[in-house]
Protein backbone atom coordinates (compact mmCIF):
# COMPACT_ATOMS: atom_id res chain seq x y z
CA UNK A 1 0.00 0.00 0.00
CA UNK A 2 1.00 3.29 -0.87
CA UNK A 3 1.12 6.30 2.28
CA UNK A 4 0.18 9.70 2.13
CA UNK A 5 3.08 10.34 4.54
CA UNK A 6 6.40 8.87 5.52
CA UNK A 7 5.27 8.99 9.31
CA UNK A 8 1.97 7.56 8.75
CA UNK A 9 4.12 4.46 7.03
CA UNK A 10 6.18 4.17 10.51
CA UNK A 11 3.07 4.78 13.03
CA UNK A 12 1.40 1.69 10.65
CA UNK A 13 4.84 -0.53 10.34
CA UNK A 14 5.06 -0.02 14.28
CA UNK A 15 1.63 -0.41 15.17
CA UNK A 16 0.49 -3.31 12.66
CA UNK A 17 3.47 -5.51 14.57
CA UNK A 18 1.07 -5.90 17.43
CA UNK A 19 -0.89 -9.38 17.86
CA UNK A 20 -4.23 -9.39 15.82
CA UNK A 21 -3.54 -6.33 14.31
CA UNK A 22 -2.80 -6.22 10.56
CA UNK A 23 -1.84 -3.34 8.13
CA UNK A 24 -5.13 -2.18 7.58
CA UNK A 25 -6.81 -1.78 11.47
CA UNK A 26 -3.37 -0.54 12.09
CA UNK A 27 -4.06 2.67 9.33
CA UNK A 28 -7.82 2.87 10.99
CA UNK A 29 -5.68 3.65 14.43
CA UNK A 30 -3.28 5.52 13.15
CA UNK A 31 -5.89 8.31 10.80
CA UNK A 32 -7.95 8.15 14.15
CA UNK A 33 -5.60 9.17 16.37
CA UNK A 34 -4.42 12.44 14.23
CA UNK A 35 -8.25 13.07 13.89
CA UNK A 36 -8.43 13.05 17.90
CA UNK A 37 -7.02 16.03 19.49
CA UNK A 38 -2.74 16.04 20.71
CA UNK A 39 -4.00 15.32 23.88
CA UNK A 40 -5.33 11.93 24.04
CA UNK A 41 -2.35 10.83 21.63
CA UNK A 42 0.37 11.98 24.13
CA UNK A 43 -2.11 10.29 26.86
CA UNK A 44 -1.46 7.00 24.75
CA UNK A 45 2.40 7.07 24.76
CA UNK A 46 2.76 8.35 28.28
CA UNK A 47 1.17 5.07 29.16
CA UNK A 48 2.94 2.71 27.16
CA UNK A 49 6.28 4.38 28.18
CA UNK A 50 5.19 4.01 31.91
CA UNK A 51 3.99 0.80 31.51
CA UNK A 52 7.24 -0.05 29.67
CA UNK A 53 9.83 1.53 32.29
CA UNK A 54 7.53 1.05 35.41
CA UNK A 55 6.02 -3.30 35.11
CA UNK A 56 7.61 -5.05 37.36
CA UNK A 57 7.55 -9.15 37.63
CA UNK A 58 6.85 -11.13 40.62
CA UNK A 59 10.30 -11.79 42.37
CA UNK A 60 8.64 -15.30 43.48
CA UNK A 61 5.55 -16.07 41.12
CA UNK A 62 6.68 -14.01 37.93
CA UNK A 63 3.57 -12.44 37.30
CA UNK A 64 2.63 -9.04 36.38
CA UNK A 65 2.79 -7.07 39.38
CA UNK A 66 3.21 -3.49 41.38
CA UNK A 67 5.46 -4.16 43.18
CA UNK A 68 8.75 -6.31 44.15
CA UNK A 69 6.24 -9.32 45.37
CA UNK A 70 3.18 -9.31 43.81
CA UNK A 71 -0.30 -9.05 45.78
CA UNK A 72 -1.17 -12.66 45.64
CA UNK A 73 1.94 -13.75 47.10
CA UNK A 74 2.34 -11.62 49.53
CA UNK A 75 -1.62 -12.40 50.79
CA UNK A 76 -2.08 -14.27 54.29
CA UNK A 77 -5.49 -15.36 52.50
CA UNK A 78 -3.67 -17.47 49.97
CA UNK A 79 -3.03 -21.34 50.69
CA UNK A 80 0.16 -21.72 50.53
CA UNK A 81 1.18 -25.27 50.16
CA UNK A 82 -0.51 -25.28 46.37
CA UNK A 83 1.01 -24.04 43.54
CA UNK A 84 -0.58 -23.65 40.06
CA UNK A 85 1.71 -23.44 37.39
CA UNK A 86 0.95 -21.68 34.39
CA UNK A 87 1.79 -19.72 31.12
CA UNK A 88 1.20 -16.22 31.22
CA UNK A 89 -0.66 -13.38 33.27
CA UNK A 90 -3.35 -14.48 31.10
CA UNK A 91 -3.89 -17.36 32.65
CA UNK A 92 -3.67 -16.35 36.12
CA UNK A 93 -6.31 -13.76 35.27
CA UNK A 94 -8.23 -16.44 34.06
CA UNK A 95 -8.54 -18.66 36.94
CA UNK A 96 -8.51 -15.79 39.58
CA UNK A 97 -11.76 -15.07 38.07
CA UNK A 98 -13.26 -18.55 38.50
CA UNK A 99 -13.05 -17.69 42.20
CA UNK A 100 -12.14 -21.74 42.95
CA UNK A 101 -8.30 -21.27 43.34
CA UNK A 102 -6.91 -19.84 46.67
CA UNK A 103 -3.28 -21.05 46.21
CA UNK A 104 -0.56 -19.35 44.63
CA UNK A 105 0.92 -19.32 41.03
CA UNK A 106 3.93 -19.89 39.22
CA UNK A 107 4.12 -17.79 35.64
CA UNK A 108 6.56 -19.78 33.23
CA UNK A 109 6.45 -17.43 30.83
CA UNK A 110 5.64 -19.70 27.91
CA UNK A 111 5.87 -23.23 26.65
CA UNK A 112 8.50 -25.22 25.80
CA UNK A 113 9.00 -24.76 21.68
CA UNK A 114 12.39 -25.08 20.09
CA UNK A 115 10.79 -23.90 16.79
CA UNK A 116 10.37 -20.65 18.20
CA UNK A 117 13.32 -20.71 20.16
CA UNK A 118 12.27 -21.49 23.47
CA UNK A 119 14.06 -24.26 25.17
CA UNK A 120 13.57 -24.94 28.85
CA UNK A 121 16.20 -22.29 29.95
CA UNK A 122 13.92 -19.82 28.26
CA UNK A 123 11.25 -20.31 31.20
CA UNK A 124 11.08 -19.91 35.07
CA UNK A 125 11.55 -23.37 35.57
CA UNK A 126 14.91 -23.22 37.55
CA UNK A 127 13.18 -20.97 39.44
CA UNK A 128 10.05 -23.24 40.28
CA UNK A 129 12.85 -25.21 41.53
CA UNK A 130 14.28 -23.31 44.40
CA UNK A 131 11.16 -22.42 45.36
CA UNK A 132 10.63 -26.10 46.01
CA UNK A 133 13.75 -26.97 46.96
CA UNK A 134 13.68 -24.32 49.54
CA UNK A 135 14.70 -25.42 52.89
CA UNK A 136 11.25 -24.63 54.64
CA UNK A 137 9.26 -24.59 51.14
CA UNK A 138 5.51 -25.16 52.44
CA UNK A 139 4.22 -26.44 48.97
CA UNK A 140 2.73 -30.09 49.08
CA UNK A 141 1.03 -29.96 45.64
CA UNK A 142 1.72 -27.95 42.50
CA UNK A 143 -0.92 -28.43 39.45
CA UNK A 144 -0.20 -28.10 35.76
CA UNK A 145 -2.64 -25.97 34.18
CA UNK A 146 -0.85 -25.68 30.70
CA UNK A 147 -2.40 -25.64 27.40
CA UNK A 148 -3.90 -28.92 26.20
CA UNK A 149 -1.42 -29.09 23.01
CA UNK A 150 1.73 -30.76 22.08
CA UNK A 151 3.62 -28.16 23.57
CA UNK A 152 2.13 -27.90 27.09
CA UNK A 153 2.01 -31.39 27.44
CA UNK A 154 6.03 -31.55 26.61
CA UNK A 155 6.93 -28.75 29.31
CA UNK A 156 4.43 -30.47 31.75
CA UNK A 157 5.88 -33.95 31.17
CA UNK A 158 9.77 -31.64 31.43
CA UNK A 159 8.84 -30.21 34.80
CA UNK A 160 7.62 -33.72 36.34
CA UNK A 161 10.52 -35.15 35.00
CA UNK A 162 13.03 -32.21 36.87
CA UNK A 163 10.67 -32.66 40.05
CA UNK A 164 9.88 -36.33 40.39
CA UNK A 165 12.34 -36.43 43.37
CA UNK A 166 10.54 -33.64 45.61
CA UNK A 167 7.99 -34.69 48.21
CA UNK A 168 5.49 -32.94 46.36
CA UNK A 169 2.33 -33.65 45.07
CA UNK A 170 1.70 -33.13 41.16
CA UNK A 171 -1.84 -32.83 39.66
CA UNK A 172 -2.68 -31.96 36.09
CA UNK A 173 -5.77 -29.85 35.39
CA UNK A 174 -8.48 -31.85 34.08
CA UNK A 175 -9.34 -32.18 30.36
CA UNK A 176 -12.48 -32.62 28.97
CA UNK A 177 -16.15 -31.67 27.81
CA UNK A 178 -17.09 -28.26 28.20
CA UNK A 179 -19.80 -27.42 30.26
CA UNK A 180 -23.14 -26.56 28.35
CA UNK A 181 -21.28 -28.11 25.41
CA UNK A 182 -22.88 -30.76 23.46
CA UNK A 183 -21.26 -34.31 23.83
CA UNK A 184 -21.73 -35.14 19.72
CA UNK A 185 -19.61 -31.98 18.95
CA UNK A 186 -16.65 -32.62 20.97
CA UNK A 187 -13.64 -33.93 19.09
CA UNK A 188 -12.92 -37.89 19.72
CA UNK A 189 -9.95 -37.15 21.57
CA UNK A 190 -11.43 -34.56 23.95
CA UNK A 191 -14.43 -37.42 24.34
CA UNK A 192 -12.15 -40.29 24.38
CA UNK A 193 -9.63 -38.31 27.00
CA UNK A 194 -12.60 -37.14 28.98
CA UNK A 195 -14.40 -41.11 29.29
CA UNK A 196 -10.58 -42.54 30.44
CA UNK A 197 -10.59 -39.39 33.11
CA UNK A 198 -14.23 -39.88 34.39
CA UNK A 199 -14.77 -38.85 38.08
CA UNK A 200 -16.88 -40.34 40.63
CA UNK A 201 -20.43 -38.97 40.68
CA UNK A 202 -21.38 -37.61 43.34
CA UNK B 1 -14.07 -21.55 -18.80
CA UNK B 2 -10.60 -19.93 -18.91
CA UNK B 3 -8.12 -23.02 -17.73
CA UNK B 4 -4.94 -23.28 -19.20
CA UNK B 5 -5.18 -22.82 -23.10
CA UNK B 6 -8.92 -23.15 -22.60
CA UNK B 7 -11.22 -20.36 -23.39
CA UNK B 8 -14.42 -22.31 -22.65
CA UNK B 9 -15.32 -25.91 -23.39
CA UNK B 10 -18.17 -28.27 -22.24
CA UNK B 11 -17.79 -32.15 -22.83
CA UNK B 12 -19.28 -35.16 -22.22
CA UNK B 13 -17.90 -38.67 -21.36
CA UNK B 14 -20.13 -41.44 -21.74
CA UNK B 15 -17.63 -44.19 -22.36
CA UNK B 16 -15.60 -45.67 -20.54
CA UNK B 17 -12.38 -45.43 -22.60
CA UNK B 18 -11.66 -42.04 -23.61
CA UNK B 19 -8.74 -40.96 -25.81
CA UNK B 20 -7.89 -37.19 -26.24
CA UNK B 21 -5.29 -37.51 -29.46
CA UNK B 22 -3.61 -34.08 -30.46
CA UNK B 23 -0.67 -32.43 -30.99
CA UNK B 24 2.14 -31.59 -28.73
CA UNK B 25 0.96 -28.40 -26.88
CA UNK B 26 -2.72 -28.86 -28.00
CA UNK B 27 -3.87 -29.38 -24.50
CA UNK B 28 -4.46 -32.85 -24.36
CA UNK B 29 -3.36 -32.96 -20.89
CA UNK B 30 -4.65 -29.79 -19.62
CA UNK B 31 -7.98 -31.80 -20.23
CA UNK B 32 -6.47 -34.59 -17.81
CA UNK B 33 -5.19 -31.64 -15.23
CA UNK B 34 -8.87 -30.28 -14.76
CA UNK B 35 -9.95 -33.44 -13.85
CA UNK B 36 -7.54 -34.15 -11.73
CA UNK B 37 -8.04 -30.95 -10.20
CA UNK B 38 -11.59 -31.52 -10.02
CA UNK B 39 -10.48 -34.70 -7.57
CA UNK B 40 -7.70 -33.81 -5.72
CA UNK B 41 -8.25 -29.71 -5.40
CA UNK B 42 -4.72 -28.85 -7.25
CA UNK B 43 -2.81 -29.43 -10.56
CA UNK B 44 -0.31 -31.59 -11.00
CA UNK B 45 2.18 -29.48 -12.75
CA UNK B 46 1.98 -25.84 -10.88
CA UNK B 47 2.02 -25.33 -7.02
CA UNK B 48 -0.03 -22.34 -7.48
CA UNK B 49 -3.74 -22.31 -7.84
CA UNK B 50 -3.39 -18.83 -10.27
CA UNK B 51 -0.82 -20.30 -12.66
CA UNK B 52 -3.64 -22.24 -14.36
CA UNK B 53 -5.45 -19.35 -15.23
CA UNK B 54 -5.94 -19.25 -18.59
CA UNK B 55 -3.11 -16.37 -20.22
CA UNK B 56 -5.14 -12.66 -20.31
CA UNK B 57 -8.02 -13.54 -17.65
CA UNK B 58 -8.20 -13.20 -14.48
CA UNK B 59 -10.47 -16.10 -13.52
CA UNK B 60 -10.72 -19.91 -14.25
CA UNK B 61 -13.51 -22.07 -12.79
CA UNK B 62 -14.08 -25.85 -13.54
CA UNK B 63 -17.51 -27.54 -13.50
CA UNK B 64 -17.23 -31.83 -13.31
CA UNK B 65 -20.56 -33.93 -12.83
CA UNK B 66 -19.74 -37.35 -11.39
CA UNK B 67 -21.43 -40.55 -11.94
CA UNK B 68 -21.13 -43.62 -9.66
CA UNK B 69 -23.90 -45.99 -9.44
CA UNK B 70 -26.70 -43.78 -10.28
CA UNK B 71 -25.60 -41.17 -8.29
CA UNK B 72 -24.72 -37.96 -9.87
CA UNK B 73 -23.23 -34.93 -7.97
CA UNK B 74 -21.84 -32.12 -9.35
CA UNK B 75 -17.75 -30.55 -8.28
CA UNK B 76 -16.62 -26.94 -8.85
CA UNK B 77 -13.81 -25.04 -8.24
CA UNK B 78 -13.02 -21.55 -8.95
CA UNK B 79 -9.92 -19.68 -8.69
CA UNK B 80 -9.51 -15.85 -9.07
CA UNK B 81 -6.59 -14.35 -8.30
CA UNK B 82 -6.57 -12.56 -5.16
CA UNK B 83 -9.35 -14.00 -3.87
CA UNK B 84 -10.02 -17.27 -1.87
CA UNK B 85 -10.01 -20.35 -3.70
CA UNK B 86 -13.92 -21.95 -4.15
CA UNK B 87 -14.59 -25.68 -4.14
CA UNK B 88 -18.20 -26.88 -3.80
CA UNK B 89 -19.72 -30.26 -3.74
CA UNK B 90 -23.60 -29.75 -4.88
CA UNK B 91 -22.91 -26.35 -4.87
CA UNK B 92 -21.63 -26.65 -0.93
CA UNK B 93 -19.03 -25.17 0.28
CA UNK B 94 -16.26 -27.26 2.48
CA UNK B 95 -15.85 -26.55 5.91
CA UNK B 96 -11.92 -27.87 5.00
CA UNK B 97 -11.33 -28.16 1.09
CA UNK B 98 -9.13 -30.79 2.15
CA UNK B 99 -11.94 -32.90 3.14
CA UNK B 100 -12.74 -33.27 -0.90
CA UNK B 101 -9.65 -35.48 -0.84
CA UNK B 102 -9.92 -38.79 -1.63
CA UNK B 103 -14.33 -38.88 -2.69
CA UNK B 104 -13.84 -38.81 -6.20
CA UNK B 105 -10.59 -40.73 -6.71
CA UNK B 106 -8.33 -40.28 -9.67
CA UNK B 107 -4.91 -42.22 -10.13
CA UNK B 108 -2.58 -40.56 -12.78
CA UNK B 109 0.25 -41.82 -14.81
CA UNK B 110 2.15 -39.43 -16.47
CA UNK B 111 6.14 -38.74 -17.77
CA UNK B 112 6.54 -36.99 -14.30
CA UNK B 113 6.07 -39.87 -12.31
CA UNK B 114 9.58 -40.81 -13.39
CA UNK B 115 10.43 -38.64 -10.59
CA UNK B 116 9.44 -41.59 -8.22
CA UNK B 117 12.54 -43.49 -9.34
CA UNK B 118 14.76 -40.69 -9.82
CA UNK B 119 14.59 -38.56 -7.00
CA UNK B 120 15.04 -38.58 -3.55
CA UNK B 121 13.87 -40.98 -0.82
CA UNK B 122 11.27 -37.88 -0.22
CA UNK B 123 9.19 -38.57 -3.21
CA UNK B 124 8.97 -42.34 -2.23
CA UNK B 125 7.72 -41.70 0.91
CA UNK B 126 5.56 -39.40 0.01
CA UNK B 127 3.92 -41.60 -2.98
CA UNK B 128 3.11 -44.22 -0.29
CA UNK B 129 2.20 -42.01 2.88
CA UNK B 130 -0.49 -40.90 0.88
CA UNK B 131 -1.61 -44.25 -0.07
CA UNK B 132 -1.25 -45.25 3.31
CA UNK B 133 -3.02 -42.09 4.51
CA UNK B 134 -6.55 -42.81 2.39
CA UNK B 135 -6.61 -46.21 3.85
CA UNK B 136 -5.91 -45.26 7.49
CA UNK B 137 -7.00 -42.36 8.65
CA UNK B 138 -4.86 -42.69 12.16
CA UNK B 139 -1.51 -43.04 10.04
CA UNK B 140 -1.84 -39.28 9.22
CA UNK B 141 -2.52 -38.22 12.43
CA UNK B 142 0.59 -40.32 13.73
CA UNK B 143 2.54 -38.53 10.59
CA UNK B 144 1.36 -34.92 11.55
CA UNK B 145 2.53 -35.84 15.18
CA UNK B 146 5.45 -37.29 14.51
CA UNK B 147 6.83 -34.62 11.65
CA UNK B 148 5.87 -32.04 14.68
CA UNK B 149 8.19 -33.60 17.11
CA UNK B 150 10.80 -33.61 15.27
CA UNK B 151 10.97 -30.33 13.77
CA UNK B 152 11.12 -29.58 17.48
CA UNK B 153 13.94 -31.94 18.14
CA UNK B 154 15.79 -30.85 15.44
CA UNK B 155 15.46 -26.89 16.46
CA UNK B 156 16.40 -28.26 19.86
CA UNK B 157 19.32 -29.44 18.59
CA UNK B 158 20.38 -26.01 16.90
CA UNK B 159 19.09 -24.11 20.78
CA UNK B 160 21.57 -26.96 21.99
CA UNK B 161 24.15 -25.34 19.75
CA UNK B 162 24.04 -21.94 20.33
CA UNK B 163 23.70 -21.87 23.29
CA UNK B 164 26.48 -24.34 24.13
CA UNK B 165 24.20 -26.41 26.96
CA UNK B 166 23.03 -29.54 26.66
CA UNK B 167 20.09 -30.87 28.44
CA UNK B 168 19.20 -34.36 28.18
CA UNK B 169 15.57 -34.30 29.91
CA UNK B 170 14.38 -32.17 27.47
CA UNK B 171 15.83 -34.23 24.24
CA UNK B 172 14.68 -37.26 26.07
CA UNK B 173 10.77 -36.45 25.82
CA UNK B 174 11.03 -35.52 22.04
CA UNK B 175 12.85 -38.84 21.79
CA UNK B 176 10.02 -40.68 23.44
CA UNK B 177 6.95 -38.75 21.18
CA UNK B 178 9.18 -39.61 17.99
CA UNK B 179 9.28 -43.33 19.21
CA UNK B 180 5.48 -43.58 19.93
CA UNK B 181 4.45 -41.98 16.72
CA UNK B 182 7.31 -43.15 14.51
CA UNK B 183 6.55 -46.43 15.83
CA UNK B 184 2.96 -46.84 14.60
CA UNK B 185 4.50 -45.44 10.85
CA UNK B 186 6.76 -48.02 10.93
CA UNK B 187 4.30 -51.03 11.81
CA UNK B 188 1.65 -49.69 9.13
CA UNK B 189 4.03 -48.87 6.30
CA UNK B 190 5.60 -52.09 6.76
CA UNK B 191 1.82 -54.07 7.21
CA UNK B 192 1.53 -52.08 3.93
CA UNK B 193 4.13 -52.80 1.77
CA UNK B 194 3.62 -56.11 2.61
CA UNK B 195 0.04 -56.49 1.53
CA UNK B 196 1.35 -54.04 -1.58
CA UNK B 197 3.87 -56.24 -2.78
CA UNK B 198 1.56 -59.42 -4.28
CA UNK B 199 -0.72 -56.73 -5.36
CA UNK B 200 2.10 -55.07 -7.59
CA UNK B 201 3.60 -58.15 -8.57
CA UNK B 202 0.32 -59.33 -10.28
CA UNK B 203 0.10 -56.06 -11.98
CA UNK B 204 3.74 -56.21 -13.25
CA UNK B 205 2.95 -59.39 -14.54
CA UNK B 206 -0.12 -58.79 -16.31
CA UNK B 207 1.99 -55.79 -17.93
CA UNK B 208 4.95 -57.55 -19.04
CA UNK B 209 4.53 -60.89 -18.90
CA UNK B 210 6.27 -63.13 -16.21
CA UNK B 211 9.98 -62.33 -18.29
CA UNK B 212 10.99 -60.07 -16.11
CA UNK B 213 10.87 -60.08 -12.46
CA UNK B 214 10.13 -56.84 -9.96
CA UNK B 215 10.59 -56.15 -6.40
CA UNK B 216 9.62 -53.49 -3.77
CA UNK B 217 11.14 -53.46 -0.86
CA UNK B 218 10.29 -51.25 2.45
CA UNK B 219 13.77 -50.15 3.84
CA UNK B 220 13.70 -48.53 7.47
CA UNK B 221 16.33 -47.93 10.27
CA UNK B 222 13.92 -49.68 12.18
CA UNK B 223 14.59 -52.98 11.43
CA UNK B 224 17.72 -52.99 13.08
CA UNK B 225 17.50 -50.64 16.04
CA UNK B 226 14.20 -50.06 18.62
CA UNK B 227 13.36 -46.57 18.30
CA UNK B 228 14.35 -45.24 21.39
CA UNK B 229 17.70 -46.53 21.17
CA UNK B 230 18.51 -45.73 17.82
CA UNK B 231 17.74 -42.25 18.80
CA UNK B 232 19.84 -42.44 21.87
CA UNK B 233 22.72 -44.21 20.22
CA UNK B 234 22.52 -41.68 17.61
CA UNK B 235 22.41 -38.52 19.23
CA UNK B 236 26.53 -37.48 19.60
CA UNK B 237 26.33 -37.35 15.59
CA UNK B 238 22.82 -35.40 15.96
CA UNK B 239 24.57 -33.22 17.99
CA UNK B 240 27.44 -32.26 15.95
CA UNK B 241 24.99 -32.24 12.59
CA UNK B 242 21.92 -29.91 14.67
CA UNK B 243 19.58 -32.84 13.21
CA UNK B 244 17.98 -36.42 14.05
CA UNK B 245 20.00 -38.71 11.75
CA UNK B 246 17.77 -41.53 12.77
CA UNK B 247 14.03 -42.48 12.70
CA UNK B 248 11.09 -43.12 9.88
CA UNK B 249 11.49 -39.32 8.31
CA UNK B 250 14.93 -41.68 6.61
CA UNK B 251 12.93 -44.61 5.35
CA UNK B 252 12.86 -45.40 1.93
CA UNK B 253 11.01 -48.17 -0.53
CA UNK B 254 13.29 -49.98 -3.05
CA UNK B 255 12.84 -50.83 -6.23
CA UNK B 256 14.57 -53.54 -7.80
CA UNK B 257 14.47 -55.99 -10.85
CA UNK B 258 15.61 -58.98 -11.68
CA UNK B 259 19.43 -57.14 -12.68
CA UNK B 260 19.89 -54.94 -9.50
CA UNK B 261 18.35 -51.46 -8.37
CA UNK B 262 15.75 -49.93 -11.05
CA UNK B 263 17.11 -46.47 -10.20
CA UNK B 264 20.62 -47.13 -11.61
CA UNK B 265 20.43 -50.02 -14.06
CA UNK B 266 16.93 -50.06 -15.37
CA UNK B 267 16.16 -48.55 -18.93
CA UNK B 268 13.53 -46.06 -19.33
CA UNK B 269 11.30 -48.43 -20.43
CA UNK B 270 12.04 -50.72 -17.39
CA UNK B 271 11.38 -47.65 -15.17
CA UNK B 272 8.46 -46.92 -17.03
CA UNK B 273 7.11 -50.47 -16.47
CA UNK B 274 7.32 -50.64 -13.10
CA UNK B 275 5.74 -47.33 -12.62
CA UNK B 276 2.63 -48.27 -14.57
CA UNK B 277 2.55 -51.53 -12.71
CA UNK B 278 2.92 -49.45 -9.02
CA UNK B 279 -0.25 -47.44 -10.39
CA UNK B 280 -2.21 -50.06 -11.63
CA UNK B 281 -1.59 -51.54 -7.53
CA UNK B 282 -2.62 -48.25 -6.27
CA UNK B 283 -5.95 -48.29 -8.63
CA UNK B 284 -6.38 -52.24 -6.91
CA UNK B 285 -5.52 -50.29 -3.68
CA UNK B 286 -8.55 -47.98 -3.83
CA UNK B 287 -10.20 -50.60 -5.54
CA UNK B 288 -10.53 -52.94 -2.33
CA UNK B 289 -10.72 -49.90 -0.13
CA UNK B 290 -13.58 -47.77 -1.64
CA UNK B 291 -15.71 -50.60 -3.47
CA UNK B 292 -15.16 -48.89 -6.48
CA UNK B 293 -12.79 -47.99 -9.26
CA UNK B 294 -10.85 -44.82 -9.52
CA UNK B 295 -10.76 -42.70 -12.98
CA UNK B 296 -7.85 -43.37 -14.47
CA UNK B 297 -5.30 -40.42 -16.64
CA UNK B 298 -2.81 -41.66 -18.54
CA UNK B 299 -0.90 -39.00 -20.35
CA UNK B 300 1.21 -39.80 -22.83
CA UNK B 301 1.64 -43.30 -21.65
CA UNK B 302 2.67 -44.74 -25.16
CA UNK B 303 6.08 -43.20 -25.07
CA UNK B 304 9.12 -45.44 -24.17
CA UNK B 305 6.42 -48.48 -23.92
CA UNK B 306 7.22 -50.88 -26.55
CA UNK B 307 3.71 -52.06 -28.17
CA UNK B 308 3.00 -55.44 -26.81
CA UNK B 309 3.20 -53.78 -23.31
CA UNK B 310 0.73 -50.71 -24.53
CA UNK B 311 -1.74 -54.02 -25.94
CA UNK B 312 -1.69 -55.49 -22.62
CA UNK B 313 -2.09 -52.22 -20.61
CA UNK B 314 -5.03 -50.83 -22.75
CA UNK B 315 -6.26 -55.04 -22.25
CA UNK B 316 -6.06 -54.11 -18.78
CA UNK B 317 -7.81 -51.09 -18.45
CA UNK B 318 -10.55 -52.16 -20.49
CA UNK B 319 -11.64 -55.03 -18.28
CA UNK B 320 -14.38 -55.22 -17.05
CA UNK B 321 -13.53 -54.08 -13.62
CA UNK B 322 -11.60 -50.63 -14.14
CA UNK B 323 -13.35 -47.77 -14.28
CA UNK B 324 -13.39 -44.48 -16.57
CA UNK B 325 -9.90 -43.75 -18.25
CA UNK B 326 -8.80 -40.96 -20.19
CA UNK B 327 -5.91 -41.20 -22.39
CA UNK B 328 -3.76 -38.54 -24.26
CA UNK B 329 -1.87 -39.27 -27.44
CA UNK B 330 0.22 -37.48 -29.91
CA UNK B 331 0.11 -39.71 -32.58
CA UNK B 332 -3.41 -40.49 -33.74
CA UNK B 333 -2.61 -42.87 -36.33
CA UNK B 334 -1.01 -45.23 -33.65
CA UNK B 335 -3.68 -45.35 -31.53
CA UNK B 336 -6.72 -45.82 -34.06
CA UNK B 337 -4.21 -48.55 -35.14
CA UNK B 338 -4.06 -50.16 -31.91
CA UNK B 339 -7.62 -49.27 -30.85
CA UNK B 340 -8.69 -51.36 -33.88
CA UNK B 341 -6.79 -54.02 -33.65
CA UNK B 342 -7.74 -54.78 -29.87
CA UNK B 343 -11.56 -53.60 -30.28
CA UNK B 344 -11.49 -51.38 -27.67
CA UNK B 345 -14.95 -49.70 -27.31
CA UNK B 346 -13.90 -46.18 -26.90
CA UNK B 347 -14.51 -42.34 -27.68
CA UNK B 348 -12.02 -40.76 -29.32
CA UNK B 349 -11.48 -36.77 -29.24
CA UNK B 350 -9.37 -34.44 -31.47
CA UNK B 351 -7.48 -32.31 -29.62
CA UNK B 352 -6.63 -28.86 -31.42
CA UNK B 353 -5.30 -25.60 -29.64
CA UNK B 354 -8.35 -25.39 -26.73
CA UNK B 355 -10.75 -26.87 -29.03
CA UNK B 356 -11.95 -30.41 -28.97
CA UNK B 357 -13.69 -32.79 -31.56
CA UNK B 358 -15.60 -35.71 -30.87
CA UNK B 359 -14.03 -37.54 -33.69
CA UNK B 360 -15.62 -41.40 -33.46
CA UNK B 361 -17.11 -43.85 -31.58
CA UNK B 362 -15.08 -47.10 -32.06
Amino acid sequence: MDYPSKLIEEAVAQISKLPGIGKKTALRLVLHLIREKEESTFALTEALNKLRSGIQFCSQCHNISDAEVCSICVSHKRDRSTVCVVENTNDVMAIENTSQYRGLYHVLGGVISPINGIGPSELKIESLLNRLNHGQSEVKELILALSPTMEGDTTSFYIHRRIKDFPVKVSVIARGIPVGGDLEYADEITLGRSIIGRTLFN
Amino acid sequence: MNFKNYEELALEFPSRINFLLGLNGSGKTNLLEAIYYLSTTKSFSNSSDTQNIRYGADYFFIRGFFTNTNKRSEVFCQIQSGRKKVFQENSRDYEKISDHIGKYPVVLISPLDVDLVKESSEARRKFFDQMIAQIDHSYLNALLEYHHALKQRNALLKLFAENNSIDYDIIDLYDQQMARSGGVIYQKRKAFVAEFLPIFNASYNLLVDNREEATLAYASELESAEFEAGLKSSIKKDLILQRTTFGVHRDDYVFGFAHGELKRLGSQGQQKSFLVAIKLAQVEVIKSHLGFSPILLLDDIFDKLDDTRIARLLRIISGADYGQSFITDAGPERTQAMVNELEIDCDIFSVEKGSIQFSSIK
